[in-house]
């Protein structure tokens, strides 16, 4: 084996340019391969991680999967009634305390409720819809990120006035409201109160900032018109992968729907998954084309040796020998432009990471990078199996030489 | 069947005909016996292109027969694959071609001690010190160190034997090792080979144009047309 590598090695030192010329190409496809999935997974952790933050991970409404059987069906075994006009009242959790503190007791995690509505904000003659949520301040910041998310005043400040309501700050600004002044709700039922912004929040999801507001849970109640209403149950899981499976244990429980919050956003796991997709095709391609690089070389490196391989096997080396020397030549252009391209795609990595830019649409000012081994062991796999394809094929070629054939053909 | 004091052939050769594929198929060697007896000194002449090498390459299982069987210690090749033949040529043959054939990025040293390493039997310190023996044995121990660009036609040329050496094979085949060398180069290079066998008890058959060395072998065996025309077979059986 020692042989072997010093026979390969012989070849590829003596051919330093072409040599660098292959483990650059490897080097540059391992290196973009690896800068390419640590900005895709990083984008993708970052909006996940967003996403998971600023919604509950699992939502438990007051609606059901299917319609209730109707009495009807009941009794009639053939009788199937479709076609239910749904009630315009939110009929609202029963017993949402009862369940609060079940799920409380058995789940690894936090549980909020939340009184759920819509109200038209008035404010100096403009009416804004709006969804008002009823939140319980001491219990929300245990399953959101309300709390850090407030700009002006605190969480607290809903208990300091009557009515006190705290605003998305692009809706404060698209109504022209500000901390302390009164404004005024118009509830579905049309009956009007008056409330006071005491503060303001940025999620930094633009829809939200936009369009919520957030109130104490009796308030929301008596906007909603329905004393002791909780339509919905927010749950916080430690283990976040594992809430749809929670979700699906809860609803079980229950009997009310549980939304997971990979459920809530099905379209768009499975648009990463796509983009994914699309991903490793893309690196696969580039390192395919890195390895094309090497072929060549290996084939030109063989061509040019076929008489030394003549003499080899005319010696009695065995074809499987000849031909691990040219698979360890693209071996080891391929490891060395693996280590290489692992310190490209690092630098690129930190290069990328350090650029700082505005985005209208989202606070992140630096590019999301995602650092795992992962990428680095992938990169170097597709890279190391494209050389030795790349090296196979020549040294298969190589290995067949008939040596009498090129020693009758020298003489 | 000779008597039963003749001794068991080291290679042999028999009735071998070896004809090329092609537009027009060539025969290269035709019906050709001969057997090759330990401590033998056998000299190959004939006119160019009357098919010397390829008597070589058939000895040397780096060529197949068409028909006909060759047999290293009495044992038939026919049926053996590629990687046995591979391993019979590293452990009982030595070749030396006609141009040199040596591994240029490697020394004269490395070079004798590629077969030793192919095989694997000594350990790295005993393949250096039989390596530098031999070529000690050659007269270019001096010489060990340099690459063969660096040596002159000769000293390559004995570095190549100095390789069929290297594993101490039984028979030694070499195909015009005098070719492109001078009288006096040529001579010494004889004197070698000569040597190899009467000291250790290896044959060898070399190849040659020059009817004088050809002279002072102990066997000569003369090819036209493919054929032994002179000097065959010391015992053939079948
Ligand atoms: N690959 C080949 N295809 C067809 N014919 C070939 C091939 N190689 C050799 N020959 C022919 O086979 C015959 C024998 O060739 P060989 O090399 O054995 O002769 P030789 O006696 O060694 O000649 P020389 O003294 O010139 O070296 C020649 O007539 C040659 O033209
Ligand atoms: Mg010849």
């Amino acid at each position: 084996m020692r042989l072997i590598l010093d026979i390969a090695w012989t070849h590829i030192s003596s051919r330093v340019r072409q040599t660098l010329v292959g483990l650059l190409g490897v080097a540059m496809g391992v290196g973009f391969s690896i800068m390419m999935a640590a900005l895709m997974e990083g984008s993708q952790r970052d909006f996940v991680s967003e996403l998971v933050d600023s919604l509950p991970h699992i939502k438990v409404s007051d609606e059901r999967r299917s319609a209730p059987p109707q009495p009807a069906e009941v009794a009639y075994r053939a009788l199937e009634v479709v076609g239910l006009s749904t009630p315009v009242i939110r009929p609202g959790i029963k017993n949402p305390y009862a369940i609060v503190s079940m799920l409380e007791a058995w789940i690894d995690g936090t549980v909020a409720p939340s009184v759920e509505t819509r109200a038209i904000i008035r404010y100096a003659g403009r009416d804004t819809a709006a969804s008002v949520i009823g939140i319980d301040p001491v219990r929300e910041p245990k399953v959101s990120k309300l709390a850090t998310q407030i700009r002006e005043g605190t969480l607290a400040d809903l208990h300091k006035a009557s009515n006190a309501i705290i605003l998305g700050d692009k809706l404060a600004a698209k109504i022209g409201a500000r901390t302390g002044n009164s404004i005024t709700l118009v509830a579905a039922t049309g009956d009007l109160m008056t409330a006071t912004v005491v503060a303001l929040f940025h999620s930094g999801v633009a829809q939200a900032d936009e369009t919520q507001a957030y109130v104490l849970m009796k308030t929301a109640q008596i906007l909603a018109g329905q004393i002791g209403l909780v339509n919905s149950i927010r749950v916080r899981a430690d283990d976040i992968m594992g809430a749809r499976d929670l979700a699906t244990r809860i609803e079980a429980a229950t009997g009310y729907k549980s939304v997971s919050w990979q459920e809530a956003n099905e379209d768009l796991l499975s648009a990463f998954e796509i983009r994914n997709f699309i991903m490793f095709t893309v690196v696969g391609a580039i390192l395919l084309v890195a390895s094309f690089g090497t072929y060549n070389i290996i084939s030109t490196i063989t061509h040019e040796k076929t008489r030394d391989i003549a003499i080899l096997k005319s010696l009695g080396f065995q074809e499987r020998q000849v031909r691990r020397i040219f698979l360890l030549e693209s071996l080891i252009i391929g490891v060395a432009g693996t280590l290489v391209g692992w310190a490209l795609g690092y630098a690129l990595c930190l290069a990328l990471g350090s650029i700082e830019f505005k985005s209208p649409f989202m606070d992140v000012n630096r590019l999301p990078i995602y650092y795992t081994p992962k990428h680095y062991l992938l990169s170097a796999s597709v890279a190391l199996s494209a050389s030795g394809i790349a090296g196979f094929l020549p040294a298969r070629k190589a290995a067949q030489v008939q040596p009498v054939e090129i020693i009758r053909g020298a003489s | 069947m000779t008597g039963p004091a003749s001794p068991q052939p080291l290679l042999e050769i028999r009735h071998a005909t070896r004809i090329i594929d092609g537009e027009v198929p060539t025969t290269l060697v035709r019906e050709v016996d001969l057997a090759i007896l330990p401590g033998e000194f056998v000299s190959v002449t004939g006119p160019s292109g009357s098919g010397k090498s390829s008597l070589l390459y058939l000895l040397g299982l780096l060529d197949l027969p068409t028909v006909g069987e060759v047999l290293v210690a009495g044992e038939p090749t026919s049926g053996l694959d590629e990687d046995a033949r591979a391993k019979i040529r590293l452990t009982h043959l030595g070749f030396v071609f006609q141009f040199h054939f040596l591994l240029p990025e490697f020394t004269a040293l490395a070079n004798v001690m590629l077969p030793m390493r192919a095989l694997g039997k000594l350990d790295e310190d005993e393949q250096r010190a039989r390596a530098m023996a031999i070529l000690d044995q050659l007269g270019i121990a001096a010489h060990a160190l340099k690459r063969p660009g660096q040596l002159s036609g000769g000293q390559r040329q004995r570095v190549a034997i100095a390789r069929a050496l290297a594993n101490d094979p039984m028979v030694v085949l070499a195909d015009e090792p005098t070719g492109n060398l001078d009288t006096a180069s040529s001579e010494q290079v004889l004197q070698i080979l000569r040597r190899l066998t009467d000291e250790q008890g290896r044959a060898i058959v070399f190849v040659t144009h020059d009817l004088s060395l050809a002279a002072r072998a102990d066997r000569q065996v003369r090819i036209v047309d493919g054929r032994i025309a002179d000097g065959g077979p010391s015992r053939v059986d079948g």
